[in-house]
């Protein structure tokens, strides 16, 4: 398959821009070296000045590190991006109908549609949700789905990030560092706003306060610390969305109620956007050794005084297992059939599928169910003999870990790297919010780079970058000029 | 607002100021140091600016001699000396990196930048061209954040917080100086005179950027009690002892009237207050200097324990 045609979203280094390139390649190509290699520097001082990001783990040396950027910008038209938007909603209607259903009648297993084992069994279900109905049945409030694209109009769902997705801080800054490298690009193309993200996420999150929340109800962000690899995007939005950014130490429950402890004593707490996984929420609850939690959380949580975002057990839809049925999963709840293609997923605990990865391992992709970020995979084709018998061995030990995809010619965009302009692989995350009141996804979302040379992985943590994800109106231009009063008159 | 970003703000803010005394002090030392020999007589001004520094003790544990490299090795960065300039600066920017939601992106940046510089910068080797460069570019540090925090903090509690750090830090700061160099400001040293005097008293003034304006005040030349009462009792004066809590009484007037009560914090920096207000110079040096700033220092310190417990966890 490495010898597919690879389509270029571009329309290649050198050949004809694609229509909605256009402008963007004009620009780059009229540019001289020196001007580039200023606008990459000064994106690189603005992106260190600001102290965007991110912490390898098991890295001590780049205990802080800026993740690459690309000053070429991901070019969507406006209607591409209506069709994307549309099938970003229906799937993630279809994912919390799922999780609530998970959770509640498993009408889903009747209906003979997902194996109950593959819920039962998934490390990521917590059966204390079974007695706890989140507040208008919603439990994935904020999800990323991960897109790629492999022709004109050929986009594919790669995964379904449903418990904390993380990455939305980028797509922001990405913008501000492009807004000031590009104001005549910005001058001139109709590229829609993203910087509304925080207050559609903070609507949402009050959209979803529990009941017994006062009409202002009180929203914190929950992190980790200052330590986690997140902890800059986390700030990022406690500061946009301005609501406080709590660690577990400054929540306290007292008769089920969720508190802060602040300068004037004890405030009531509504809703916690928390960017802490599920096991280490509550001491009590989980694990007994976290220190990040808030002893007594989940009783609060049962006794419905306060919202959890996402909610706890949402792992239990994202897990590429369950993945694989989601074209079923989306026709099962709203009743049509989807409308984001599913790449071709081999499931390893089918005895059928099993043998066939096995047998093509060098031509597939084969990931644990519960992987992330990039970690846990092997890609057949880029792996060698060794490598792949290791694998295989791990996937015969253990077949229900595994799902295999055939490796899919991913589209590109072209990049600079150390040898000037060439095209690199892309995702695109957008982001997905699910309030009371309805969904909202701000136009574009994170695009993810492999900057290695033939690359297909994008994740920060092993060498991916970013670019800025312009959505751009494709109907007649602007007016280039305001106004102004005619000569004579 | 959280305690622990109360908390955050208030040290982010101590260490700044912290890390801006502490060139004072070196520049100070360095100027001192710069005497004649013969003028230079009984007193080490590398001992002093350790004495000041409060780091006598752990300083000895690593060197035999107070002399201008080892001091100021260990106030700029010495590898034990948790309270160097470079430690204030990086536990500085780990306060602000834990309240980035707290504070503007000014503040941020203005110490981001500064703890890259610090990063960079290789103290070792150090020419005294380079020092005198880097003790101005501390300062300067110090003098952006603070101006960054006055112009662009909105005024609520985040402020104030911010603000009760450096001015209880401010308020340690001159006690300390005048502390180590009160045999100096007696009065009975004035019939020494000469040009050793009158170089120690105006460094003194230096160091807290009163040169000019102790002229300005008092228009006639520099006389050793002028400089206590100028550092201690005068409010105009901004980095005097009064002028710290006066403005430290306004802004615990303004928290307690912000969270609808008053508190220990409160009652103790309006008795430390209303005792400067009723102090005049000459009492103040017939009972003298030392003990009054010692029970000032200890005074101080326990308004910050007093906020700590009121306001901080």
């Amino acid at each position: 398959m490495a010898n597919q045609l690879v389509f270029d979203e571009m329309g290649g280094v050198e050949g004809d821009p694609r229509q909605i390139y256009a402008e963007v390649a004009h620009w780059f190509r009229q540019a001289s070296p020196d001007l580039i290699a200023n606008r990459k520097a000064e994106a690189e001082a603005f992106f260190r000045r600001i102290g965007i990001t991110f912490a390898v783990y098991g890295d001590e040396q780049g205990a802080e590190r800026i993740i690459p950027f690309d000053i070429l910008p991901r070019i969507l038209s406006s209607g591409e991006w209506a069709r994307l938007s549309e099938g970003l909603e229906q799937r993630v209607r279809a994912l919390n109908a799922f999780i609530g259903d998970v959770y509640g009648a498993r009408e889903i297993v009747r209906a003979g549609i997902v194996p109950e084992d593959l819920i039962l069994s998934n490390p990521a279900f917590r059966p204390e949700m079974t007695r706890i109905k989140p507040a208008s049945g919603l439990y994935t409030h904020i999800a990323g789905v991960d897109l790629v694209r492999t022709g004109p109009d050929e986009f594919y769902v790669l995964e379904d990030n449903a418990r904390t997705p993380s990455g939305v801080s980028y797509m922001m800054e990405n913008r501000e560092a492009m807004l000031r490298l590009f104001p005549e690009l910005f001058g001139k193309l109709r590229i829609k706003p993203v910087d509304q993200y925080p207050d559609e996420l903070l609507t949402t999150l009050r959209s979803v306060a529990p009941s017994s929340a006062s009409r202002e109800p009180t929203v914190v962000v929950m992190t980790p610390g200052p330590f986690n690899s997140a902890y800059y995007e986390h700030s990022f939005l406690a500061d946009r969305m301005g609501v406080e950014l709590v660690e577990g130490r400054d929540l306290f429950v007292r008769s089920n109620v969720v508190y802060m402890r602040t300068t004037e004593g004890p405030q009531r707490v509504d809703v916690i956007y928390r960017r802490v996984d599920d096991e280490f929420l509550d001491p009590l609850a989980f694990r007994p050794d976290s220190t990040l939690g808030v002893p007594g959380l989940m009783s609060a949580y049962k006794a419905g005084n306060v919202t959890i975002s996402n909610a706890v057990g949402t792992g239990v839809a994202d897990d590429k297992a369950v993945y694989s049925y989601m074209p079923e999963i989306v026709k099962f709840y709203t009743g049509k059939e989807a409308i984001l293609s599913n790449v071709p997923t081999w499931r390893c605990r089918e005895p059928e599928a099993l043998a066939h990865v096995l047998a093509h391992i060098g031509d597939l992709v084969v990931k644990e169910v519960n992987g992330s970020g990039g970690y846990g995979m092997l890609v057949g084709p880029h792996a060698t003999k060794a490598q792949r018998e290791s694998f295989a061995a791990k996937v015969r030990n253990n077949p229900s870990n595994y799902i295999a995809q055939p490796t899919l010619a991913l589209s590109t965009v072209p990049c600079y790297v150390e040898e000037g302009l060439a095209p690199r692989h892309v995702d695109l995350r957008p982001f997905v919010l699910s309030g009371a009141d309805k969904v909202r996804i701000v136009p574009g979302g994170l695009t993810r780079v492999a900057l290695k040379k033939g690359s297909l992985v994008v994740n920060s943590s092993q060498g991916g970058g970013t670019k800025d994800t312009w959505v751009i109106e494709d109907g007649p231009p602007r007016a280039s000029q305001s106004q102004s009063q005619k000569a004579g008159a | 607002m959280l305690a622990r970003t109360a908390d955050n703000l208030y040290w982010l803010s101590r260490y700044v100021e912290r890390a801006e005394s502490l060139a004072r002090i070196l520049d100070v030392a360095l100027r001192l140091a710069t005497l004649p020999s013969a003028y230079a007589g009984t007193s080490n001004e590398w001992e002093s600016a350790i004495d000041i520094a409060v780091c006598r003790d752990a300083f000895f544990r690593h060197y035999d001699v107070a002399n201008q490299a080892n001091v100021t090795q260990f106030i700029i960065a010495g590898p034990d000396n948790p309270s160097s300039i470079r430690a204030c600066i990086e536990v500085a920017r780990q306060n602000a990196r834990a309240v980035r939601t707290a504070i503007t992106t000014e503040m941020w940046e203005i110490l981001n930048d500064a703890w890259n510089e610090m990063q960079r910068l290789r103290f070792q080797s150090f020419t005294s061209k380079d020092l005198t460069k880097f003790l101005a570019f501390v300062r300067e540090v110090s003098l952006r954040f603070d101006g960054a925090a006055y112009r662009t903090m909105l005024r609520t509690d985040h402020y104030w917080f911010q603000r009760l750090g450096m001015l209880i830090e401010r308020a340690d700061t001159t006690a300390r100086l005048l502390d180590v160099k009160y045999h100096v400001v007696l009065p009975e040293t004035e019939p020494v005179g000469g040009g050793l005097d009158y170089f120690q008293w105006s460094a003194l003034l230096r160091a807290v950027s009163a040169l000019n304006s102790f002229h300005l005040i008092y228009r006639g030349g520099i006389k050793p009690w002028l400089v206590a009462d100028f550092l201690i009792l005068k409010p105009e004066q901004p980095r005097s002892l009064i002028s710290s809590y006066e403005t430290l009484n306004r802004v615990l007037d303004l928290l307690a009237e912000r969270y609808g009560r008053q508190g220990p914090s409160q009652r103790l920096a309006r008795q430390t207050y209303s005792q400067l207000q009723n102090m005049d110079i000459d009492t103040l040096f017939q009972t003298g200097l030392h003990e009054f700033l010692e029970q000032f220092i200890a005074d101080n310190n326990r308004l910050g324990l007093a906020i700590n417990d009121q306001y901080l966890q």
